[in-house]
């Protein structure tokens, strides 16, 4: 099989949204993809040792509610204190029960498949982030590097 | 019933883990070799199926009984 590849840039920095990037890579390299993923913006919360990654049904009205809630308190159910961390941990609980990976499991996944992490070196400035937070063995770049592997990839996916 | 050389039990995985999971198994078996994989995820029939196509190994056979899934990949 001639080596594939597969260029995603992941933006979002939410419990839900960290599925697809890390899912896709973790598929794409046991199918022989050489993956990278680019992270920027809110994507990097995604490269941390300690994620503490929630979601949120504020603003959000595709998200299924419990008991209806989204019917009968629409937007303002949504945006009670605490329902944020309700429904963060309501959102995993029903994940372990399906059988679906933690997004932990699926990055380790990424990385033992040697799929390659970037983090976009003006977001973590602009955030004032730094290495410390990050988990190790990922490169630190810009768009120019991003292009460098994404004009010669077969799929590039922005997320 | 198909002769295999290991088995895997992905029964309660979801995607894309029982595909992760046979993809590493694999690398441990010889050429030729057969694994077997049990799995309960119904999406699971047509991504064995594109996971043989696209790296080369051998969906030998795909069935479903009693709300289990079964494959036996041949390693290419």
């Amino acid at each position: 099989m001639s080596e594939k590849k597969l260029a995603i840039i992941a933006t979002k920095g939410t419990l839900d949204w960290a599925y697809p990037p890390f899912i896709l890579a973790s598929t794409a390299a046991a199918l022989g993809y050489e993956t990278q993923i680019f992270f920027t913006f809110y994507g990097l919360q995604l490269l941390k040792k300690n994620m503490n990654l929630a979601v949120s049904p504020l603003g959000n009205p595709g998200m299924p509610m419990p008991m209806a809630m989204d019917k009968w308190f629409p937007v303002i159910g949504t945006a009670i204190p605490g329902m944020q961390a309700i429904m963060t941990s309501m959102m995993k609980a029903k994940m372990k029960k399906k059988g679906v990976a933690s997004v932990e499991d699926l990055r380790s996944l990424c990385v033992e498949a040697e799929v390659k992490l970037v983090a976009c070196q003006m977001t973590v400035d602009l955030f004032d982030m730094s290495s410390d937070e990050f988990i190790d063995g990922i490169d630190y770049a810009g768009a120019a590097t991003f292009f460098e592997f994404a004009g010669e990839s077969d799929i590039n996916l922005f997320v | 019933m198909t002769e295999f050389n290991q088995k895997l039990d992905a029964s309660g995985l979801n995607c894309p883990l029982p595909i992760l999971k046979a993809r590493k198994q694999l690398n441990s078996l010889e050429t030729g070799e057969v694994l077997y994989v049990v799995a309960t995820d119904s999406g699971s029939v047509k991504d064995f199926d594109a996971f043989c196509k696209q790296t080369g190994h051998n969906l030998l056979d795909s069935s479903e009984a009693d709300g289990k899934y079964h494959y036996y990949i041949k390693k290419a």
